[in-house]
């Protein structure tokens, strides 16, 4: 697995809403009265997922958590298990069974509410680790996807590794069943890094791995993280330099971040292990962007480079606010203007979908001033950049000129650069240190619409 | 079980053989607001079902921080052998910073009660107030309190207190207001030793007004102590001070909620209502007489109270200006030492300046204001008020830093005060050690015990207003207690130093210090501001000046980095929410030139309790030793 923070399935440590409480309270009450509540619920139409659908179709993708780990790694604060067997029949054994389950019900869901179901047109399994699952779970986990919604032609199919869980023969298996991308926890390639980082793997599973992955036709992607306690930026460039020598065409740069209630965390208020310094992780971006570059990787999103083609489609797809369906605990979906999350523990998770409920622990419906807010943090943080007209479409009137002041402003202090897309239509994106302070570009950008909320 | 007892003294025709109007004196913590309750309950006049404990300090301040702010006045029923007198509480503040309030209660009582804990003896604070009371020849009962606890030492507190009256120790009373001990024997006391007031009940009416407070919904309530004659519900009643005159709405006693009478006599405590809601129609010891058949001669009001300690105080939100402005007068009303005048700050708008008697009622008049009326404030650090004479002869009263003239100075006067500070005899050497580094001058010392010592001091005003309790608390282990008052002034070595912020002075940080401190001042203010002052996106220099001259410089680097490294399907909603809290944050900002300066730097600005590091203490010495060459 990757034991990066991707993808909905996270604990909330920052105090927002947490599925972690959902499921909590879900415990106290009787579950037989909580799951006909939940059946109830899912009876009544979301108008507002229909009602913003676009007239050109949005993609729709599919996002499979798994949420099982060999060890979990001292700066983890991920949804993911260690246990074999949670109970419930959440277990690594059962674990595909389940999701297929939620995936039925989930497109029972979007017949009942009039979504109109469409080919997923990327697949992507995050965790957790994926491949501590067999391969033949995962690709029956695809096969019931083609199933229920369809796979377009083509389309990039995904699953993050652990270099530890993979083997030539894995990998073949995974190929055959129709993934086309894995996506490494190479971490650093420096021991004593990796040693601090809680991993076990070494460089050389590493470069196994995504050999393996080449043979069978798949490309890859490898995670980096930069900060940990006392790396050096020498250190920091040698772990970007043996990720290239891996001939990968994607690279994914990290900050660390440090939970507070993660062991890293604890050992860093205690004083044994040193915090992460934003200056020195400036540094660290920058020499990363600077060598990513010079090997023909260019950033496409704040963490992610890719040689031009192969970037993350399915990715891009957050950034681009499609429609996709999370499937797997704590996982997140998003319809429209619908956001739901599923319940973050597995064993509350799979009573639910025993139950026949689909396990959602919450969700929201995002209003107008909270999508003009995220067009534009999603915008700001991709190389396509943010478009005039998509600002105006989610603001629903032109541009006030105090946003065309600010723009300016930040574009005078080389926090932004304005371009013309593919369209010639006007947009900005983030320049080198814009990136590094994208929350005070979005921050003064959205400030600037004053957006009545 | 408490029974309720029909109060057969009607307010109005109550003889004024059969009252007796007493205050308690008492340091903080020595249990009056306990003993108080504890005389309610016993009286009958609450049940006890409904003893909230401290039931007189009815701000939640006052009970929170477990100290009494406002003096009260409860009427409560006692009976000695078959005959029912009336007793007139009135409650006063224990603080230092109170002692104008403690005055107004003392002039509305013929007794005082000086409560002591028989676990510390007497302080510095009740000595003061004590000797208040004496002058004003109250009699007084001395009592000991807390005598239920073990750690209580009741004879020697005795002897102490005996030696400082000069009655016998046997005269002091001993009680527990947690238990109730001996509460019914100090009852008993206070109706045979104090005495019985002596006004004229037929003269024309004349009575005391020692407080007044707003009240939403019924306008100004004001408390009076009836001296001569009588005053009726419907008599329109004449305000001596202010010359004007009202119908009052209602005249009543606390009893201890309100309770409407048809008079109120000689002698007698309680309170009026005029329906009237602005708040320059009341004045604390002004003279209420009445219209029909008024008095001719006022009774001596109060010392007008001198601010000891001044501040500006400034709304975040600009446009609540006014509102500020209503909310100081509605709390001046009976907080009669509040003075304040609108001023301008560059940095931070329009506000007030503020005088305060010190740093407590300083605090404690912004949580009122931040409380009650919800404000979101900012305030500048607390500086005395300073007489400056320029080249010219010219002079002018500073109660600004940034008011302070930049020209040539002739001389500058600052005020000082009169201390006493009791301690065990071990802190001697401590304590003269802080009262010199706060260039205090030593006048006397007197033992009051073969172990506790009154220290007399002279000491800027300017030195004791901040921090020096709290460091006079911690040389002692919290054993030494302080008094002070003002005692004129004197010239000093003074300048002004001021804060620049990424070039620009800011003036809410502007100081008024002695020479000696100047560097220490502009060494740790811009350290602390530089700690407060979040990272921005570029470099931000922060330096302390006295006139042109640098004395001091910290740099708040560039901020480098600020985002969030991962923003995938399941953070949208995080990130959008910390956006969201972002921009709330923002709100709480002051921006200063182009540098966001948090809310609480302002506040840390006004704290001086930090203790000092290596690196400070260095830079300290640097920038003097510069200066001196």
């Amino acid at each position: 697995m990757t034991c990066t923070p991707k993808r909905g399935a996270r604990k909330d440590s920052d105090g927002f809403r947490s599925t972690g409480a959902d499921t909590a309270a879900a415990s106290v009450s009787s579950a037989g009265t909580r799951w006909e509540t939940r059946r109830r619920q899912d009876e009544r139409g979301w108008s507002a997922a229909r009602h913003g659908q676009r007239r050109t179709p949005t993609p729709f993708e599919v996002y499979v958590h798994v949420p099982f780990c060999l060890r979990r790694c001292g700066y983890c604060d991920f949804n993911t298990y260690t246990a074999v067997d949670m109970g419930s029949g959440a277990s690594r054994g059962n674990y595909a069974n389940l999701a297929v389950r939620e995936m039925e019900l989930l497109r029972r869901w979007q017949d009942r509410n009039g979504i109109e179901a469409r080919p997923a047109s990327t697949v992507f399994f995050g965790g957790g680790t994926p491949t501590i699952l067999p391969s033949h779970d995962l690709v029956r986990i695809v096969a019931a996807i083609d199933a229920l919604w369809g796979i377009v032609p083509g389309a990039e199919i995904t699953t993050e590794a652990n270099p530890d869980t993979v083997t030539d023969d894995s990998i073949a298996e995974l190929a055959a069943g129709g993934f086309t991308r894995v996506s490494f926890g190479m971490q650093s390639a420096v021991p004593r890094v990796l040693r601090v980082l809680d991993r076990t793997h070494e460089q050389a599973n590493v470069a196994a791995g995504v050999e393996a992955a080449r043979r069978y036709g798949l490309r890859s992607s490898v995670d980096l993280i930069y900060g940990a306690p006392g790396e050096t930026k020498e250190e920091w460039t040698r772990s970007v330099r043996a990720a290239l020598d891996l001939g990968v065409g994607h690279v994914s740069c990290y900050a660390l971040t440090v939970a507070p209630a993660t062991k890293m965390g604890r050992r860093i208020r205690a004083g044994i292990l040193s915090a992460p310094d934003d200056d020195d992780e400036a540094d660290k971006y920058e020499i990363a962007n600077a060598l990513l570059g010079e090997a023909g990787l260019q950033w496409y999103e704040i963490s992610n480079w890719a040689r031009p083609g192969q970037e993350s489609q399915h990715n891009l797809g957050y950034w681009r606010n499609v429609d996709w369906a999370g499937v797997g605990p704590g996982a997140h979906s998003h319809y429209a203007r619908l956001r739901a999350w599923d319940i973050a523990h597995p064993r509350e998770w799979a009573q639910a979908l025993e139950a026949g409920v689909l396990p959602w622990a919450g969700d929201e419906l995002v209003d107008d001033a909270e999508n003009a807010e995220e067009t534009v943090l999603l915008g700001l943080r991709v190389r396509e950049g943010l478009s005039r007209e998509r600002l105006e479409a989610a603001i629903g009137r032109p541009l006030p000129p105090a946003a065309l002041r600010e723009a300016e402003r930040l574009e005078a202090e080389g926090l932004v650069e304005r371009f013309r897309g593919p369209e010639g239509e006007a947009c900005v994106r983030p320049t080198l240190r814009g990136r590094l302070l994208n929350d005070i570009v979005v921050e003064r950008l959205v400030g600037s619409l004053a957006i009545q909320g | 079980m408490v029974v309720f007892l029909e109060q057969k003294n009607v307010p109005g025709s109550t003889p004024q053989s059969l009252i007796r109007n007493f205050c308690i004196i008492a340091h903080i913590d020595h249990g009056k607001s306990t003993v108080a309750d504890r005389i309610l309950q016993l009286s009958g006049v609450v049940s006890a079902h409904d003893m909230r404990s401290q039931y007189l300090d009815r701000m939640d301040i006052e009970r929170e921080r477990g100290i009494t702010i406002k003096s009260q006045a409860v009427r409560v029923p006692w009976t000695v052998d078959g005959q029912e007198y009336t007793l007139g509480m009135i409650d006063t503040p224990g603080h230092v910073d109170f002692t104008y309030e403690v005055s107004r209660s003392l002039a509305a009582c013929e007794g005082a009660v000086l409560l002591v804990d028989a676990t510390q003896g007497i302080e510095a604070q009740t000595l003061s107030n004590l000797y208040m009371a004496i002058d004003d020849d109250l009699t007084i009962i001395p009592v000991l309190n807390k005598i239920d606890l073990p750690s209580a030492m009741p004879d020697k507190c005795a002897d102490e207190i005996a030696n400082l009256l000069g009655c016998d120790s046997s005269e002091v009373l001993r009680v527990s207001g947690k238990t109730g001990d001996g509460v019914a024997g100090l009852l008993d006391a206070i109706v045979r030793r104090v005495p019985a007031p002596a006004g004229d009940p037929d003269a024309p009416a004349r009575a005391l007004v020692f407080d007044s407070e707003y009240d939403p919904y019924r306008g100004i309530v004001t408390y009076i102590r009836m001296v001569d004659g009588e005053i009726r519900s419907r008599e329109k009643v004449l305000q001596m001070g202010l010359g004007s005159s009202h119908d009052p709405i209602e005249l009543g006693v606390i009893s201890p909620a309100m309770k409407p009478t048809t008079s109120l006599g000689a002698g007698e405590v309680g309170y009026i209502i005029t329906g009237v809601k602005e708040v320059s129609q009341s004045k604390v010891g002004d003279t209420i007489t009445t219209q029909k058949n008024p008095a001719t001669q006022a009774l001596p009001g109060y010392r007008e109270p001198q601010p000891m300690v001044y501040a500006g105080l400034f709304p975040m939100d600009t446009t609540e200006f006014p509102a500020l402005r209503e909310a100081l007068d509605k709390l001046k009303l009976n907080d009669a030492s509040l003075v304040y005048t609108p001023e301008t700050s560059v940095a931070l708008g329009f506000g007030f300046r503020c005088g305060f008697l010190g740093l407590l009622h300083m605090q404690i008049t912004l949580e009122r204001l931040q409380r009650e009326f919800g404000f979101d404030l900012i305030s500048t650090a607390p500086n005395v008020h300073y007489r400056v004479v320029c080249e010219d002869g010219s002079e002018k009263t500073v109660t600004n830093p940034s008011e302070y003239p930049d020209g040539k100075i002739r001389a500058v006067y600052e005020p000082m005060a009169d201390v006493d500070i009791v301690t065990p005899k071990d802190y001697i050497g401590d304590v003269m050690t802080l009262c010199q580094e706060h260039r205090g001058e030593m006048k006397n010392m007197e033992y009051i015990s073969a172990e506790r010592v009154d220290l007399h001091y002279r000491i800027p005003v300017g030195e004791i207003v901040f921090d020096f309790f709290d460091q006079l608390k911690s040389h002692t282990k919290g054993y030494a207690t302080l008094d002070y008052h003002e005692d004129g002034e004197q010239p000093a070595d003074l300048v002004k130093v001021d804060i620049l912020i990424h070039g620009e002075r800011i003036d809410a940080f502007s100081a008024v210090v002695h020479r000696d401190k100047s560097y220490a001042y502009g060494v740790m203010m811009t350290k602390k501001l530089q700690k407060l002052i979040p990272r921005q996106q570029f470099e931000i220099p922060i330096q302390a000046a006295i006139g042109t001259r640098i004395i001091a410089r910290e740099t708040i680097s560039a901020l480098r980095k600020d985002v969030l490294a991962k923003c995938y399907g399941g953070d949208i909603t995080r990130k959008r929410k910390l956006l969201e809290k972002q921009k709330a944050g923002k709100k709480r900002m002051k921006l200063l030139g182009n540098v966001q300066v948090p809310q609480e730097a302002f506040i840390a600005a006004l704290s001086t309790a930090d203790t000092i590091d290596k690196d400070t203490r260095d830079k300290i010495r640097a920038a003097a030793r510069k200066a001196a060459a």
